[in-house]
């Protein structure tokens, strides 16, 4: 063993965990290395000054101020809380339920029979169906190009 | 803790009768400051009694308490909460500052002067192991003071049992330096 394996034994060495052969090592090297034998020593010595320092008792108050801020923690939800509604979601919920009573409560939109006879709109757009079915042709078709234009509608009613 | 999981409030205040003077102690020579020690130590019990229903016997007990008081110290002193009462190993010599006289356990038998010299070598002892590096400082008052197992310290630290014993030597070999004076070998 080297010295600088001593640094990674000794600690257990001097704590007294290390196996028989660990610790046959490591008193074979100490007793032929006199740097690592005065360092092991000035361990044992320091281990021993660092117990001069005396151990402290809490204040009295440590108790009661820590059974304070126990005191002070808020209440755990309990597994049931959740089932609890919160106010926000029960003034949702209690919106939720007037819209969908109010939209119930209006008189029905006016559906079209579909059995009604068409009104004159409808009757003109019904007439004018196969014109637009064949709009394309028509669009091209040289014969009305040689047509007078139409007069506009509003000067016609004029 | 098992009972205190359990509901048993009787339990919990045997673990701090149990724990609380260590927990003070270390907590204490990590930041160096009693009233932020003592409120550390209070949030370290509190973070307990949250955590009681949720607790999972993986590790000791002494492993997860250390570990949540080494973790509050270790942010405590990042966050800077506890500069105020850092003394430098220039200036030892005020060890009725740095800790109330209150707080000491009182010593029976010795003479005043035996006192005095006892407290100024505790001082300059807390000084030097203060000045240690923050992991290498609480690497030292696990093994030293709490003789927790390094397989305990390793988990504590977050590192491995190896990286540990090296952290330990440097720590030692540190304070060995800093604290020659007193660590005088007998005359052969």
């Amino acid at each position: 063993m080297n010295c600088e394996r001593m640094d990674t034994r000794l600690i257990a060495y001097l704590d007294g965990r290390v196996n028989d052969a660990e610790r046959r090592e490591v008193e074979s090297h100490l007793a032929a290395c006199r740097a690592c034998r005065t360092r092991t020593e000035e361990f044992r010595l320091l281990w021993g000054v660092l117990e001069e320092v005396p151990m402290q008792e809490p204040s009295p108050g440590f108790d009661a101020g820590l059974r304070a801020r126990i005191a002070a923690e808020p209440p755990r939800p309990s597994l049931w809380a959740w089932l609890a509604p919160s106010p926000r979601l029960a003034v949702a919920v209690s919106l939720l339920l007037l819209l969908s009573v109010y939209i119930s409560s209006r008189p029905p939109a006016r559906v079209q029979d579909p059995a009604a006879p068409p009104t004159d709109a409808e009757f003109r757009m019904i007439k004018d169906l196969p014109v637009l079915e064949n709009y394309d042709v028509l669009a091209n078709f040289e014969a009305l190009s040689e047509l007078p234009p139409q007069p506009a509608k509003d000067n016609k009613e004029m | 803790m098992l009972d205190v999981k359990a509901g048993d409030d009787a339990s919990f205040e045997l673990l701090l009768h149990k724990y609380r003077t260590p927990l003070v102690n270390f907590l204490n020579r990590m930041v160096r400051n009693p009233a932020a020690a003592e409120d550390l130590a209070q949030e370290v019990f509190l973070r307990v009694y949250r955590a009681r229903k949720q607790y999972a016997p993986n590790a000791k007990f002494t492993t997860w308490l250390f570990h949540i008081a080494t973790n509050l110290a270790l942010n405590a002193l990042r966050d800077g909460r506890c500069r105020q009462m850092e003394v430098s190993l220039d200036q030892p010599g005020h060890p009725g500052a740095e800790e109330p006289a209150a707080m000491e356990l009182p010593d029976r038998g010795p003479s005043v002067e035996q006192q005095m010299i006892a407290r100024d070598r505790a001082a300059v002892i807390r000084a030097a192991i203060h000045a240690l590096p923050e992991k290498q400082r609480a690497a030292v008052l696990l093994h030293k003071y709490h003789e927790l197992d390094y397989d305990e310290i390793a988990r504590i630290l977050e590192c491995s049992e190896s990286a540990l014993k090296s952290l330990l030597f440097r720590a030692y070999e540190t304070l060995r330096v800093r604290l020659a004076p007193l660590v005088t070998p007998p005359m052969a």
